[in-house]
């Protein structure tokens, strides 16, 4: 593959970095300004990534390589098909979060606003970070930076329950974190390279006893922000923060970077082939299914919105994770299109869970009869993404649902198949009472009028939703996901 | 390879040593002039390294002769790329820290502040004279000058100052009187006090119980002097009760410079095959060098007193260093050596931070932090950076350390050290991050104002420039130590490795 030296992904990772320090600066003085910053670099930074788009679907990877880090391993960026699938996810969904942000934070006159953007700011520079890294190294530092940068926005209502929430997140990011270090070390002792390679680099150079336990540190490691179960509880906990983090972090930027970090170490560090080779992929595929499973669950009982999305969050990752882990063609690709998909129907949940808060200050599914009178533009972008989720077209959940099915029967695997049904039909039941009771079900108390949210929030998510829509009926639209996905998979499966 | 017999060598002691004779006496007339010229001293010297530092990469190991006097009857000074780089971070470190020194002294030591800085000042011409010396008993003269003005200067601070320094003094004391043992037996066995010279006599003799005995009494001696645990018990209460400038002052550099006396005995005086593989002192120091890392750790998250935090912090931090040494592998003293200069910064950060606060609040309890970011943001900015760089998050400084740490662990097949080294850093990040969600995220105690801007009440430039400079520092040593890896440190390890 034909490699171009670009400036352009440090631009893209470094732009909301000097957007982060200008946001410092101009403070609470200047709040016009401050915001301005922010959409700037959202701009900036999705422009500087789509603009990638041409090189990378031409064949052609564009790399940075900043400085060696350590003898052997350099600070390097390169984007290639898979990583850029996950930039334009975030950078894109970025701008749209800042519009939604600036709409909910004014709206309830939220405190310390400033620090909420500039660590805004600063994890989306880690985002693109992680999206673009060249090796394990890399994307480790990135990797840590998110977890910091993250950190205060899940603490942010400064509540004892915040703070907790907050250290519960530490602990377990960072405990993962060192798992990830020592697997990195390891490799790095025995293979002189942590570099990303398509199909993965570890055959025949590690040793035959560590590779199941590497595989299992890393892939715990990444889980952690992957919210594999039992490693999930930091999330619902982290539920806490305000809804735009969320939406953002904790539906697509914190929680793709684990799956992105997972898939990562599946598709280019181990690779298929060694996977099936060593029959190290079976277990971990148990293991999420299980979460896939337990999670749709758990969702069910939970009364308090966001947490029920939370865990449907939990549901879905793992969804993203089996279908790498089923190393045929369609499964790979239909893993990689849910990263994608996923985020914008996630998002527009998210974004409509805070939009009800906002308005009505309601946190709680039961208290959500007749909401559809009062705001059916938002309940009709709620009902877009849990038609999604679910699978049923016209959505775009329906196209890397459809792949995912192909490629567990590629696989020959009937047991997984059966997961990805059943999965969809718990989504349906944990998603669909609500939209049914927001429409067909009268409001308690006087009767609504309607009262839609504010502009600033009510703009974005209809715009997500109605993303949902066009790729459902054309995937590669635009943002070229499904070519970037094919790409990627090609890439894998014929190099590996 | 000799070079030319540079000044640099013999300025780089006698500057600081006729300055601080030269403190008292202008001090007489103009009380401000101590500052000023331990300065002045200290910037000369830090040219001077840096001159002896690029004659070294350049041209060869230099070898200065006191007096003209040949070795190894004369006493010479050595300067190889191990010291000639240690040589550069104390006195970087030490500038850095005087110059910030000013406003804490003001506060502090008002009345004594010509006798401390002439105090300070030879307490750096022992250190520097540790650092440069080719000749064991040199080396023991002004180890002594460093302790005995250290603990001068520790005794001088408030509450239980007198008695940790006097716990200092005894147990200093003893440790020195174990180096001078050593050094006494080996030359009843060589005749030779020239460092070089022993390297060249002692291999012979390596059978003799005496040269173990000698080694052994090395290893203890500096082991006290370090505070390697569990010796480090006068470390807590020396670090906490000293005045600010001296806390700052000693903490990035005095055990530093004892652990170079370590690695010069176990490399350089003795071979590494003998010392750290025949007895079995790598495998010793090692797990003690674990202990400490743990020890340290756990002591430190049951403080709440910063300063006494950053004392059992340190603690933990000796035994990486010494965890390097006793790997016995090139991976392993690389990461003790860059941790050498890392933790010097790290440390020097966050006891200027200390400093500050002392000076802003006069307190020195964590817990009544809370919305100090609004007062002082860009001091508590360098903490931040600091911490995170003392819990290991790349890409600053910290965080190459340990990954140097654990290649060489895990290349010398020690996987307990690995799992030592990681659990460390999460201990630690109990402690660091601790602090930072008290200060950043707890809620100020009641009537703070949303943007704070009528309570900001920052630290004086004199103060706030070198703490800048060292937080820089961090991130930039951090991304920037592959050159120093490459270029210094590999050139410094010992043949065989």
């Amino acid at each position: 593959m034909e490699t171009i030296s670009s400036i352009k992904p440090l631009g893209a990772v470094l732009v909301s970095l000097i957007a982060a320090m200008l946001i410092l600066v101009t403070g609470d003085r200047h709040r016009n300004l401050r915001e301005t910053w922010t959409l700037l670099a959202a701009v900036i930074k999705f422009s500087l990534v789509f603009s990638l788009v041409g090189p990378v679907l031409e064949g052609r990877s564009v790399e940075t390589t900043l400085l060696t880090l350590v003898p052997g391993l350099k600070l390097q960026l390169r984007v290639d098909a898979f990583g850029l699938v996950f930039g334009l996810l975030a950078s894109g969904l970025w701008v749209l979060t800042s519009i939604y942000s600036v709409g909910y934070m004014r709206s309830l006159q939220e405190h310390a606003q400033t620090r909420y953007f500039f660590c805004f700011a600063l994890a989306l520079s880690a985002t693109m970070g992680i999206a673009f890294s060249a090796n394990l190294l890399t994307l480790y530092i990135f990797y840590e930076i998110l977890t910091l940068s993250t950190w205060p926005l899940v603490a942010h209502k400064e509540t004892p329950e915040a703070l907790a929430a907050g250290r519960k997140y530490l602990v377990y990011t960072l405990t993962s974190s060192t798992l990830i270090l020592f697997s990195a070390a390891a490799i790095f002792v025995q293979t002189g390279t942590l570099d990303f390679t398509p199909g993965g680099f570890l055959a025949g150079r590690v040793a035959e006893g560590m590779l199941p336990l590497l595989f299992a540190l890393l892939l715990f490691g990444f889980g952690v922000k992957a919210a594999i179960m039992p490693i999930h509880e930091w999330l619902p906990s982290a539920m806490i923060a305000p809804t735009p983090v969320s939406a953002l972090l904790h539906a697509v930027a914190v929680v793709k970077a684990g799956v992105f970090g997972c898939l990562r170490v599946i598709l280019y560090v181990f690779g298929p082939a060694l996977l099936i080779q060593k029959g190290l992929w079976f277990p971990f595929a148990l293991l999420v299914s299980f979460t896939i499973l337990a999670a749709g669950m758990i969702a069910l009982g939970e009364d308090n919105l966001k947490r029920r999305l939370a865990f449907s969050t939990i549901n879905s990752l793992s969804i993203i994770i089996l279908g790498a882990l089923l190393r045929s063609k369609s499964g790979i690709t239909g893993g990689i299109l849910h990263l994608a998909n996923h985020g914008f129907l996630k998002i527009t949940l998210f974004f409509c869970a805070g939009a009800i808060y906002v308005k009505t200050h309601k946190e709680l599914v039961s208290q959500l009869d007749g909401i559809g009178k009062q705001m059916p533009l938002t309940m009709a972008a709620f009902t877009i993404g849990a038609m999604g989720l679910a699978g049923i077209p016209p959505i775009n959940g329906f196209i890397s649902k459809w792949y995912l099915c192909l490629g567990a029967l590629e696989a020959h695997e009937m047991i997984f198949l059966v997961v990805f049904l059943l999965s969809a039909l718990l989504d349906v039941a944990f998603l669909f009472p609500i939209v049914y009771n927001a429409f067909f079900k009268d409001a308690r108390g006087k009767p609504p009028h309607f009262d839609e949210a504010p502009r600033a929030m009510l703009v974005p998510l209809m715009i997500t939703a109605l993303v949902s829509v066009i790729l459902g009926i054309y995937p590669d639209a635009f943002l070229r996901f499904f070519s970037l996905a094919a790409m990627a998979v090609q890439n894998i499966l014929g190099g590996g | 390879m000799n070079a030319p017999q540079i000044p640099a060598a013999i300025l780089i002691i006698l500057i600081p040593l006729m300055t601080s004779y030269s403190i008292p006496l202008l001090g007489w007339r103009w009380r401000g002039a101590g500052y000023y010229l331990a300065l002045l001293a200290i910037g000369a010297s830090l040219v001077c390294s840096l001159i002896l530092l690029y004659t070294v990469l350049t041209v060869g190991t230099i070898h200065y002769h006191l007096g003209g006097w040949l070795p190894p009857w004369g006493i010479e000074y050595v300067i190889d790329p191990l010291n000639g780089f240690v040589g550069v971070v104390v006195c970087c470190l030490s500038f850095l820290v005087t110059l910030s020194s000013r406003a804490s002294v003001e506060k502090e030591l008002a009345d004594k502040k010509v006798r401390f800085y002439t105090i300070y000042l030879l307490l750096f011409t022992g250190l520097m004279g540790i650092t440069v010396t080719g000749d064991v008993f040199n080396l023991y003269v002004f180890l002594e000058i460093a302790s005995l003005t250290a603990y001068a200067l520790i005794a001088i601070g408030e509450d239980g100052a007198p008695l940790a320094a006097f716990n200092y003094i005894i147990m200093g004391t003893i440790g020195a009187c174990f180096y001078l043992l050593g050094v006494g037996y080996l030359y009843i066995m060589t005749g030779s006090l020239n460092i070089a010279d022993l390297a060249k006599l002692l291999p012979a003799l390596y059978g003799s119980k005496v040269v173990l005995v000698a080694l052994s009494f090395f290893l203890i001696g500096t082991a006290i002097k370090m505070g390697l645990f569990p010796l480090h018990v006068w470390l807590p209460d020396a670090y906490t009760y000293a005045p600010s400038a001296v806390s700052s002052f000693i903490a990035p550099l005095m055990t530093k410079v004892m652990a170079y006396i370590l690695i010069r005995v176990m490399i350089t005086v003795f071979e590494p095959s003998y010392s750290l593989k025949a007895v079995p002192a790598g495998t010793i120091l090692s797990w003690l060098a674990a202990a400490a890392i743990l020890a340290g750790s756990i002591l430190a998250i049951a403080q709440s007193d910063f300063k006494r935090m950053l004392a059992y912090s340190s603690v933990s931090q000796i035994g990486y260093i010494v965890l390097g040494v006793g790997l016995a592998n090139a991976t392993g003293l690389v990461g003790s050596l860059l941790h050498i200069l890392n933790h010097g910064f790290m440390k020097a950060c966050l006891f200027t931070v200390a400093a500050a606060l002392m000076l802003k609040t006069g307190g020195r309890n964590i817990y009544q932090l809370p919305g100090m970011h609004r007062r002082m943001p860009f001091t508590m900015a360098a903490l931040a950076i600091g911490a995170l760089s003392m819990v290991g998050v790349p890409p600053t400084c910290g965080f190459f350390s340990k990954w140097y740490l654990i290649l060489g662990a895990i290349e010398a097949g020690q996987w307990v050290f690995v799992g030592v080294i990681l659990l460390s850093s999460l201990l630690t990040a109990v402690y660091f991050m601790r602090m930072i969600e008290i200060i950043f995220l707890r809620p100020a105690p009641s009537g703070g104002n949303e943007s704070g801007e009528g309570v900001r009440d920052e630290i004086p430039l004199s103060m706030s420039v070198p703490l800048w400079i060292l937080a820089a520092g961090i991130l930039l040593l951090g991304l920037f130590n592959e050159r120093i890896v490459s270029g210094i440190l590999r050139l410094a390890l010992p043949a065989g490795y």
